[in-house]
């Protein structure tokens, strides 16, 4: 269970957002809603001005007790927009990287299982530099879930993909849910996306929630 | 043609010696600084960042004769350190080295300074994600991501170590085997007669040895360079 309240003025808007997640929510909102913002604050990327972020009743972010856990002692996989995978390491390596770092001990199961659930074995000994966009995301979502992270961040990690690629890619997070029961907090302004991927949806609206429930929240104006 | 005598292959040898210990043992500092003039924000930056700069505006000899004031062997900061660490400057090799890698300094900062500005503190954010703290960061993605400006430093900071003259023989002075570097040693032949022959073949040398040093960083950033955009 994710809980978080926090606030942080942000130049344009202000974000003042509460809301508990747990299994597969959605933070469903316009861009510049603050979706990312929130995200980054979740993931330890960016510092909120006052409030409390607890996960599993571990506090990551309390600004009154002078708690801000550092991102790498999170242990929250984040898949960015953009893929963000490094150029200079091959695939294998990428999606191993999260594993050195945690100094998790090496686990071929759970690796050949992420390869075969994301789809990615042909890619592993290529350079991110050589993929398309779908088979970047792909890379992505292994990576962040091979650290075996305690949450998944997903912030859009579709929308720089044009509609086929996002409709070849949807399955495999569809799949991820099903099979890892990873809770996971999945970042959109695509309706149809949300719908097919999250149970609990929470909508954000200028830097403020104003819906949480349900998929009828999706199209509550 | 190239008949060196010995004394001209000491020269040459010391020369690449000088010029390879100033570049290696700024490169580290060369990296801080500009990792610090690049990424932080701090009350005197700019006045970092010049003095950083000023062997670059300084006529070298100003830079020798600043050095000589300060690491000579009666100076402050020169005494001191002969006395306890037994680190001599004046009228040795060591002296000549870090003559060359102070001149050579601003050089490997701007090219290295550069390459980190361009790095994507996006890739960063995500190995934080990923469990790296600040060091392993730094280490597995700032640092590889930036190695084509840290090779073209290294290559600038050697060409301008092999070519320094001014501040080297005003702080060092030109002693055969000792001090005396190419560019000493052709400045000095050309000075007596009948020198021309033996300075000719010690500029010969110095071309051979830049265009070298030219085509083998090149190589070495192309590779680099490959690295990254995925081969």
């Amino acid at each position: 269970m994710l809980s978080v309240a926090v606030k942080k003025n942000l130049g344009d808007f202000a974000l003042d957002a509460a809301f508990e997640s747990a299994g597969a929510a959605a933070l469903f909102g316009p861009s510049g809603s603050g979706k990312t913002s929130l995200i980054n604050m979740i993931a330890g990327l960016m510092r909120p001005d006052e409030g409390r972020i607890a996960l599993d009743g571990d506090v990551l972010f309390d600004a009154a007790a002078r708690i801000d856990v550092k991102p790498w002692k999170r242990r929250i996989g984040t898949v960015f927009q953009e893929g963000r995978l490094f150029p200079h390491l091959s695939v294998r390596h990428n999606l191993d990287y999260g594993r050195w770092m945690s100094g998790l001990a090496a686990d071929a199961k759970a690796f050949a299982h992420a390869v075969d659930l994301l789809d990615i074995g042909p890619l592993l000994d290529r350079r991110p530099g050589k993929l398309s966009g779908g088979e970047r995301q792909r890379v992505a979502v292994g990576r962040a879930l091979l650290m075996q992270p305690r949450l998944l961040l997903l912030d859009e990690p579709l929308a720089s993909l044009d509609a086929a690629r996002k409709a070849e890619i949807l399955p495999y997070l569809e799949r991820l849910r099903d099979d890892s029961k990873l809770p996971m907090i999945y970042v959109s302004h695509d309706a149809g996306e949300v719908a097919r991927i999250a149970t609990h949806v929470v909508r954000l609206e200028g830097g403020r929630i104003v819906a949480s429930g349900g998929a009828e929240v999706l199209a509550g104006r | 043609m190239l008949n060196l005598s010995p004394q001209e292959w000491t020269a040459v040898a010391l020369s690449l010696r000088i010029a390879i210990v100033a570049t290696i043992v700024a490169l580290p500092f060369g990296i801080a600084i500009a990792y610090v003039l690049a990424r932080k924000q701090f009350w005197g930056k700019t006045l970092v960042d010049a003095a950083v700069h000023l062997p670059l505006v300084l006529p070298p000899v100003v830079t020798g004769y600043l050095l000589l004031v300060t690491f000579g062997r009666r100076a402050p900061v020169g005494s001191f350190l002969a006395d306890t660490f037994g680190i001599v400057f004046s009228f040795r090799w060591t002296g000549a080295a870090l003559a060359c890698g102070i001149m050579a300094f601003p050089l490997m900062v701007r090219a290295i300074r550069l390459s980190i500005e361009a790095v994507d503190r996006k890739l960063e954010e995500a190995g934080m994600t990923l469990g790296a703290d600040g060091f392993w960061t730094f280490a597995t993605i700032t640092l590889p991501l930036m190695l084509p400006g840290v090779i073209a430093g290294m290559m600038l900071a050697f060409a301008r170590a092999l070519g320094e003259f001014g501040a080297t023989i005003t702080f060092v002075s030109n002693i055969p085997g000792e001090t005396q570097t190419i560019s000493a040693a052709i400045y000095t032949l050309t000075q007596v007669p009948g020198g021309d022959a033996a300075a000719l073949r010690l500029v010969v040398v110095a071309v051979v040895i830049s265009f070298a040093a030219l085509v083998a960083s090149e190589w070495f950033a192309r590779r680099a360079a490959q690295r990254l955009h995925g081969a």
